[in-house]
């Protein structure tokens, strides 16, 4: 029933229909990047969409809200 | 862009927007209902694919299992603006996103109802921006939407009784729950303002709840800062007095922090199109509306928490009764006078909000938690020192501390910290102006622009 998702190469399950930010930290994986000005470690906050702090590269495309975006098959994802 | 307009556009697919749509749709008006989730439920109703029993969910999926077919159900539609066209109609903007990516899709109504529900208001403290803080409304939605648990060592804090389904939450799925700090009361459990409102069943399995797990209720005491290197390892728990300064502190191990102190309606699409608000008992600005839930704006209606914080059952109610009201005004023929059981309900339910949020109050002593460092504004990283300078330069309002000191006007535009700006310049906070309420590329936006749409040009 799950699938794997590539996280900085390494593999991570997913549950379908979690996001990628529910199984990154169902794996552990509680930040994935860093801020611009402090270099300040960030991952969820909000979960719902609304605080950004969770954004995160899927594929090589710009940055999206990870609490946001289903995880799909074979996505391979990129932290800071 | 379709030809013809729909009757009613519903954007949000919680309690109140699918109600709207299912009376609206059922009496035969052509619907479409927007949502940005990947399946409707908004927060309250916010479930995994298989999803777990919970008290009205039951009655949700049936409504929304009626609405599809009868309405055109686009979820994974994120609004960012509706605007008025010439000639009346309304143009609503989205997002979505497929398998070639991102793209806009943009609808035509007669008439709009905002049902968008509200987000977790939380304060700032020293470390809660490290991973593993995360606001009660997002541990809920990792454990309903995911079934994930936020963390193995939590502690819960803030304000309100939101906090106690997310402690019985995660306690049921296995989290060790450390302590459910509330900041206000001073009562306890057992004399909870819930069972004063009636809701003694509610409040009695929530106690039992939280007894059965032997998590710690504390009601005059909240977390006031976060400790850890790279992910939160401890929190400084603190006494508070009434008025939320503190008394005294000790340290809890833990490995995740979940906070809440009340929620902020989501009505920027209201004022974007220019309806007026008021103020909510707890400050918030929300929608103003008349009997029928239409805005002061002709076409436009608003249910559930953008006119008010209520809950689910009352988001619900006000969903009906503006879907009544615009089918009396799409078919006049089919009008009917307003249903007094419905009528009944919203006057209890509102009642119940308003009790709670006076119950729940943000006292100002929280700000004495700050030091100059804490972060107020996380996208931007503003920290206090220079909210203050910004206050002593001059700014006499949270405006010209945010074009001063830069706090809202990052990614998030405003929604995390924007309360927590306002109670630091001294004044309530004011509706949002946010034109565009997602972030949208350029691309989109060269779309959306009506000169330029190729599917406006073939009508």
């Amino acid at each position: 029933m799950t699938f794997h998702i590539t996280v900085d190469g390494r593999p991570v399950p997913v549950v379908p229909g979690q996001s990628i930010g529910a199984a990154l930290h169902a794996a552990g994986v509680r930040s994935w990047r860093t801020t611009r000005f402090g270099g300040r470690p960030r991952g969820l906050f909000c979960g719902i969409g609304v605080c950004f702090d969770c954004l995160i590269s899927v594929n090589g495309r710009p940055p999206e809200r990870a609490c946001l975006l289903e995880a799909e098959p074979g996505d391979e994802v990129t932290t800071a | 862009m379709t030809g013809a307009p729909y009757d009613l556009v519903v954007v949000g697919g919680g309690p109140a927007g699918v109600a709207g749509a299912l009376t609206a749709a059922l009496a035969g008006l052509r619907v479409a209902l927007l949502d940005s989730g990947a399946r409707l439920g908004g927060q309250y109703f916010r479930h995994a694919a298989v999803p777990e029993r919970e008290p009205g969910l039951d009655r949700f999926l049936l409504q929304a299992r009626l609405l599809d077919g009868r309405a055109d159900v686009l979820t994974r539609h994120q609004v960012w603006n509706v605007s008025r066209e010439p000639g009346g109609d309304l143009t609503v903007h989205a997002l979505t996103r497929d398998s070639s990516g991102e793209r806009p899709v943009t609808l035509r109504a007669r008439r709009l109802l905002i049902a968008t529900g509200a987000h977790d208001r939380p304060l700032p403290f020293p470390g809660w921006d490290l991973p593993g803080v995360l606001t009660a409304g997002g541990a809920q939605a990792l454990l309903k939407g995911g079934g994930v648990l936020a963390g193995r060592r939590v502690v819960i804090s803030g304000t309100g009784p939101f906090l106690l389904p997310v402690a019985s939450g995660l306690a049921r799925a296995g989290a060790a729950v450390l302590g459910v700090y509330e900041a206000n009361g001073g009562l306890g459990l057992a004399r909870h303002p819930l069972l004063a409102l009636g809701k003694a069943g509610e409040a009695a399995a929530y106690a039992a709840a939280l007894a059965r797990h032997r998590v710690p209720y504390r009601t005059r005491h909240a977390v006031i800062a976060a400790h850890g290197e790279r992910e939160v390892e401890a929190v400084t728990v603190a006494r508070l007095d009434p008025d939320w300064n503190v008394l005294s502190t000790r340290i809890v191990g833990c490995d995740t922090l979940a906070v809440g102190y009340g929620f902020v309606p989501q009505i920027e699409l209201g004022t974007q199109l220019g309806c007026e608000t008021r103020g909510d008992p707890d400050g918030s600005p929300v929608l103003r509306v008349d009997a029928a839930q239409r805005t002061s704006v002709p076409g436009v209606w608003a249910a559930g928490e953008p006119t008010g914080v209520a809950g689910w059952r009352q988001a619900e109610v006000e969903g009906r009764i503006a879907g009544r009201a615009i089918v009396g005004e799409a078919r006049p023929i089919a009008r009917r006078g307003p249903d007094g059981v419905l009528l009944r309900r919203r006057r209890q339910w509102r009642a119940f909000g308003e009790a709670l949020q006076r119950a729940y109050p943000v006292r100002p002593g929280w700000q004495s938690w700050l030091r100059d460092d804490t972060l107020v504004c996380r996208c931007e990283e503003v920290p206090l020192a220079r909210v203050r300078e910004a206050l002593e330069l001059g700014a006499t309002d949270a405006r010209s501390v945010k074009l001063l000191a830069r706090p809202g006007m990052g990614w998030c535009q405003g929604r995390v910290c924007g309360y927590a700006v306002s109670c630091l310049a001294g004044e309530a906070p004011r509706p949002p102006r946010r034109p565009v309420a997602q972030p949208v590329t350029l691309g989109a936006l060269a779309e959306a622009a009506p000169e330029d749409s190729p599917d406006e040009a073939a009508q």
